[in-house]
């Protein structure tokens, strides 16, 4: 039983992994990107190592370590850098209408 | 399961191959450091794949960490120093 | 059948690798080539922990915690030079 739900965890990790990969190339402008490129892998990444836990029990502890520093680190790591290239200013796609954060800079 | 190590290699080394193209063609300095980082890391993976973990955690610790900080910071320094 | 299913995992993850590096090599800016690194580095995180589960040697995961570490610093230390020169 506990085969079937790593197994099933692994294949659904790694089905979302490959769609950030493909948001990645796909998508038409940098932020875009980043919002497909590493939300998409940390929820696969995530799967991916529940599904590995599953598979081999007494990995488990390692792998929640490593799970919990990804779901950290990701996001801040993506902020960061999409608030670097804002204030370089990188060119947005056409269908990118909303942008708060210049909002909120012309504002204050 | 056999296959997995020999495929895994191909397609390390052809990243690898992929990322040090950019970091000697490409024209941005930052982003030729950032490749020859993503080599280091790679070659840690391959280390791994070729069953010898204590080298691939050497690699990323000192190729790819160490060695990216260093040579960001000292580009930050010389093209601070420019206008002085 | 668990033996079936690392094998399409691996698979994936090394597709979705080759769509990252991709991007990579193609990029138009530098911050494309900063997220396709970074998520590159997520990629071969899952490809690591693969590895392991394949190999069955839990002394590998350990180089996972290691890379996860160093590739966020890399991301963090390159989006700081790009926004304003470290």
């Amino acid at each position: 039983m506990l085969d079937l739900v790593g197994a099933f965890l692994l294949l659904a990790g790694t089905v979302f992994l490959l769609l950030g990969g493909l948001g990645l190339v796909r998508m038409p402008d940098l932020f875009t990107r980043i919002q497909a490129g590493t939300k998409a892998t940390t929820l696969g990444t995530l799967l991916s190592l529940g599904g590995i836990a599953c598979l081999r029990p007494d990995w488990a502890l390692k792998l929640a370590v490593i799970g919990l520093f990804v779901l950290f680190t990701n996001p801040l790591s993506s902020q960061v850098l999409a608030r670097a290239a804002h204030r370089i200013g990188t060119a947005k796609a056409p269908e990118t209408a909303i942008d708060r954060l210049a909002e909120d800079k012309g504002e204050a | 399961m056999a296959w997995i190590t020999p495929a895994l290699t191909v397609l390390l080394a052809a990243a690898m191959i992929g990322a040090a193209l950019v970091a000697v063609l490409g024209r941005s300095l930052p982003i030729a450091i950032l490749a020859a980082g993503l080599v280091s890391l790679l070659a840690s993976v391959l280390f791994l794949v070729l069953a010898s973990p204590d080298v691939a955690m050497t690699e990323a610790a000192i190729g790819s960490g160490l060695t990216t900080f260093l040579f960001f910071f000292v580009l930050g320094r010389v093209r601070g120093g420019e206008h002085d | 059948m668990v033996e079936l299913v690392v094998t399409i995992a691996a698979g994936l993850a090394g597709l979705a690798f080759l769509l990252a590096l991709f991007r990579f090599l193609k990029g138009p800016s530098d911050a494309d080539r900063v997220v396709a690194f970074d998520v590159l580095t997520i990629i071969a995180i899952t490809g690591i922990a693969l590895v392991a589960l394949a190999e069955g040697r839990g002394i590998y995961l350990d180089v996972a915690v290691v890379y996860a570490l160093l590739s966020f610093l890399g991301v963090i230390v390159v989006a700081r030079y790009l926004e304003r020169g470290l």
